[in-house]
């Protein structure tokens, strides 16, 4: 594949464009009570139950940190391969809305507790390096509903207050499949870090898409256009291409793009002008004087750092190295913690004699059409890792075709049964025994002599249908590869 | 004797009622009684006086006679959230606001066994040197007829002083303990940043913003520090430092402690009653036996400008809350915005409205380096004084205010005139440091005149110790006839 070919490209007439995209990804916090308060963050509740009178601003209410959020900040921090600040600074930004109770939102701005990391993304034309600019942490805002009451507009503060890092990416990113890929590694190094699920459906993970455009081979970057608030990757997907497209009509018609924050439209797919640059708020940052700086020790990082878990890319180099399964597998195999998880449940408790070949094959293959089919998660298998190692074992050891294994697969997703069992109970053994084979091949050819005489004089294809008779014969038990030997031998 | 009992100091009070010679609910009537008589000094906003007298009764039925503060009725600044009394902070915006939630420093009173009189007068928001910016009235200074009593701790201040509270709790974020104390003859303590919690305190200045003691004498004041002060996890400005049994380490012995005279405290127009004074309060440590050093405090001039952005910079954010969506006072407007701008127009004052817009012009992008930035870069230098000063002098003696008490509306539309009041008293809140003020003497017009003791941070009783030797010495009786009960 030439790299030519996978770069994305605006072209108009005479004039091709690049597109130059970064990525301001809002990501909650894994954490059981909120930045500053001790509510709960559980999501789904009913509307104001879990809401401190912190979190609703009463007079004389104080912030307090949550040192596991800032745990949480560290470890994604080491995952994304970034600087870690012994020092940063919660500012307040301040503005006006309803949904936003102090009038403020904590934040940090000067001195964020992430400084410079970078995340690998595997593309088809080979791995590519995004740096990330900055991590830090801040309160996510309450939600205001708009469409309970003609005249009146709710405000639910259930996630005021909620931890939420903001991962702000360097302009590296040059095209819609570059952010998804990026968004689906940041997702994958928080989930192993248990740092972020990265729900996007619950709002857990939602991005800032900031998009310019600039001839090819140019080194100056364009003015970029903000859309805001966009939450799934297909969303951000066709967010970018109308935006980058927009882009370049405007310069082609030799108009200047505006710098200015855009909503993407889902339904129209398109992106709309929000505020621009003039209308900007002055948020007018300054330090948080209810809070102290936040000092994080060497010691305090070290500690950290010892409990970070393998990551992708290490585990994806050691599946390579151990298992000896393709980059590509490696990759599927990685990309989620919990897939990760199943295939090295399934690897041990194969046990010695193992096929590891095989326990991919029926993994991405079976198991995820399954998974796919059913819209669950690998962590909710119908079948465990145990039993899908026993299953593979039966197969491997010969007591089953991998036909069999598939009428045994299905009925062990009713209830998670033992293969086994279901091979004893059901008689699904593979007939491995040659002298009952022999019989039974001997009785076929009998009762078919015409087409073995047909056989013999060169009609080579009726081999096939002495193969289909044997396992008929049999009801599908018997050893395929001592059919096809016994029949060679009496034919 | 009822009115003997509301001239009692509180450590009057204790002793009798731990003798059993006095009742919670003969004390806490005579104070209501008084304060009844008392309506004309305007120092309640919300009295709380039949649960008070059900409270006493309680107490009186099984008295825990090892309280530090048993029965005693007590009544705090209105900035101080109360649960279940109203707390308004002297604003109409919090006008309706009834906490759910009790502050620590007030916890910690009621832990001691005291009891809820009702909550203090105080300037809106605390923003005020007079006590004329709260919403709910002038309150008159004891001493004479349309004299303020400071501010913004007003009502508290001549609360003590009329003896209509033993003692009393105020706040104070550029002088507003200090500054009433010495306007009205009672003592009053500004701790040290981080002494005790600002859980559940209106917040005017965060950074700044202190809770302390205000009472009759050095001793009381001491006993009420020592209650107040607590390490609070709900504050993460609190500190954990050991913190002293203020009033039981008490000494009058301060021989060879080293006082600090500053020379930049002598300001232009000072009053010369007022240099008098400050004579006359060196003259006093010396006779206790301290040595007197003369000291330099470089930045003293750029304290006041300082404050006046790093204060309304911080408070035009805390009070960003007060926008009538979800308690007090909200104005009926035609869309979010219109109804914003309508309920603080109208909920707050103008002194408020003054300090929230320049506290937003100093934070605005283009106006922050030359202003928030540069005024944090002096407070900080001006802390590098006092610092320097502190590796040779144990404390600093000042006057507390640069003149007496001024009569009410005198000073009303001078807001610069009005902020000049706080000069002596800024800087020890930009540095963080504990300061005490002491009634030290009286003016030509017979109104009181007060010296402040500054000390190292975490050093309250030194400052204490030093106050009470002072305080024997100098003697002082506070001229008080009664005028407002007829």
């Amino acid at each position: 594949m030439s790299k030519v070919k996978s770069e994305y490209l605006i072209n108009r007439k005479d004039n091709q464009y690049e597109v130059v995209i970064g990525l301001e990804v809002h990501a909650q916090v894994t954490s059981e009570s909120k930045l500053f308060s001790t509510s709960s963050t559980k999501f789904g509740a009913e509307p104001n139950t879990q809401v401190s009178l912190v979190d609703a601003a009463f007079p004389g209410m104080l912030p307090v940190i949550n040192e596991f959020c800032v745990k949480q900040a560290i470890k994604t921090g080491i995952g994304l391969n970034a600087k870690i600040n012994n020092r940063s600074v919660f500012d307040r930004k301040n503005y006006f809305y309803a949904d936003l109770p102090q009038g403020y939102q904590i934040s940090q701005f000067k001195d964020p507790i992430v400084g410079e990391g970078k995340v690998i993304l595997d593309m088809p034309e080979g791995q590519k390096e995004i740096g990330i600019e900055r991590l830090h942490l801040e309160q996510d805002a309450g939600k205001s509903i708009h469409d309970l009451d003609p005249q009146s507009t709710y405000v639910d503060l259930n996630r005021s207050g909620v931890a939420l890092m903001e991962i702000v990416s360097k302009p590296d990113l040059r095209s819609p499949d570059e952010v998804s890929a990026y968004i689906k590694k940041l997702r994958s190094i928080m989930r192993y870090l248990g740092t972020c699920d990265g729900n996007m459906q619950e709002g857990s993970l939602r991005a800032d898409v900031n998009v310019s455009v600039r001839a090819k081979g140019s080194k100056d970057l364009g003015t970029r256009c903000e859309i805001k608030n966009v939450n799934s990757i297909k969303f951000m997907q066709m967010a970018i291409n109308y935006e980058a497209n927009r882009q370049v009509d405007l310069i082609e018609e030799g108009k200047s793009i505006d710098q200015e924050t855009r909503l993407f439209d889902t339904r129209k797919n398109e992106t709309r002008s929000m505020r621009s640059k003039e209308d900007a708020h002055d948020y007018r940052y300054f330090p948080d004087p209810d809070l102290l700086p936040l000092e994080v020790s060497n010691e305090f990082i070290n500690r950290l750092k010892s409990e970070i878990p393998e990551l992708p890319d290490d585990k994806k180099k050691r599946f390579i190295k151990d298992f000896k399964v393709s980059p590509y597998e490696a990759n599927i195999l990685v990309s989620d913690i919990d897939t990760a998880k199943y295939f090295e449940e399934v690897v041990t408790k194969m046990g010695k004699n193992k096929d590891i070949k095989l326990a991919v094959n029926w993994i991405t293959g079976e198991l995820f059409a399954v998974l796919n089919d059913k819209n669950l998660e690998i962590s909710q298998s119908p079948i465990s890792s145990k039993n899908l190692a026993i299953l593979i074992n039966l197969i491997k050891n010969g007591t089953i075709s991998g036909k069999i294994a598939k009428t045994v697969f299905e009925i062990m997703m009713d209830g998670d049964k033992d293969p086994q069992k279901i091979v004893e109970e059901k008689g699904l053994k593979q007939q491995s025994d040659p002298k009952a084979l022999e019989a039974l091949i001997d009785k076929i050819i009998n009762d078919n002599r015409q087409k073995a005489i047909e056989y013999k004089q060169g009609k080579e294809k009726l081999f096939g249908f002495f193969v289909g008779q044997a396992m008929k014969a049999s009801g599908g038990k018997a050893n395929p590869q001592l059919i096809n030997e016994i029949l060679k031998k009496k034919l | 004797m009822m009115s003997d009992i509301t001239k009692q100091s509180l450590s009057e009070l204790v002793k009798n009622i731990k003798e059993k010679k006095l009742s919670s609910k003969e004390i806490t009537k005579a104070f209501i009684d008084r304060s009844q008589k008392s309506k004309e000094l305007n120092v309640y906003i919300s009295e709380d006086y039949s649960s008070a007298l059900e409270k006493a009764k309680k107490f009186d039925e099984k008295p825990n006679l090892d309280l530090k503060l048993p029965g005693i009725p007590i009544a705090v600044k209105d900035l101080f959230c109360t649960k279940n009394v109203r707390t308004t902070a002297g604003s109409k915006i919090l006008n309706n606001f009834v906490p759910t939630y009790e502050s620590t420093v007030t916890q910690n009173i009621w832990n001691e066994g005291a009891i809820l009189l009702g909550k203090l007068n105080c300037d809106e928001f605390a923003m005020g040197s007079s006590n004329e910016t709260s919403f709910f009235g002038n309150v008159q200074n004891p001493i004479d007829k349309n004299l303020v009593p400071g501010g913004s701790s007003g009502g508290s201040a001549s609360a003590v002083a009329g003896q209509l509270t033993p003692i009393t709790i105020g706040t104070d974020t550029g002088g507003s303990i200090r500054q009433p104390a010495s306007f009205t003859g009672i003592v009053g303590l500004k701790p040290t940043y981080g002494s005790c919690s600002r859980y559940g305190i209106v917040a005017f200045a965060s950074s700044l913003d202190q809770a302390g003691p205000m009472a009759q004498n050095v001793k009381d004041c001491a006993l009420l520090q020592e209650i107040i002060s607590t390490y609070d996890s709900k504050d993460s400005t609190s500190i954990d430092f050991k913190r002293n049994e203020y009033s039981k380490e008490l000494t009058k012995n301060i021989k060879g402690k080293k006082i600090g005279i500053p020379k930049e405290y002598r300001v232009d127009g000072m009053p010369k009653e007022i240099e008098e004074l400050w004579q006359k309060g060196i003259q006093y440590a010396k006779d206790c036996g301290a040595e007197i050093i003369d000291i330099t405090l470089p930045h003293t001039s750029y304290a006041l400008p300082t404050y006046y952005i790093v204060a309304p910079a911080e408070a035009s954010s805390n009070l960003a809350r007060y926008d009538g969506v979800k308690y007090g006072f909200r104005a009926k407007g035609e869309n979010l915005i219109d109804m914003y701008e309508k309920t603080r127009s109208e909920g707050f004052g103008a002194e408020v409205q003054r300090r929230i817009m320049i506290g937003t012009y100093v934070l605005s992008s283009g106006y922050y380096d030359a202003y928030y930035l540069k005024a944090q870069r002096v407070r900080k230098l001006i802390k590098n004084d006092f610092d320097e000063v502190f590796k040779k002098v144990d404390a600093i003696l000042t006057p507390s205010t640069p003149s007496s008490a001024f009569k009410i509306g005198e000073k009303k539309d001078d807001p610069v005139s009005m902020y000049l009041n706080d000069i002596f008293t800024v800087p020890v809140n930009l540095a963080g440091l504990p300061g005490i003020s002491i009634p030290a003497g009286h003016d030509l017009k017979g109104y009181p005149l007060g010296l402040q003791i500054i000390g190292k941070a975490f050093d309250e009783q030194n400052i204490l110790n030093i106050a009470y030797a002072m305080e024997e010495k100098i003697g002082f009786k506070n001229k008080i006839n009664d005028w407002w009960i007829k």
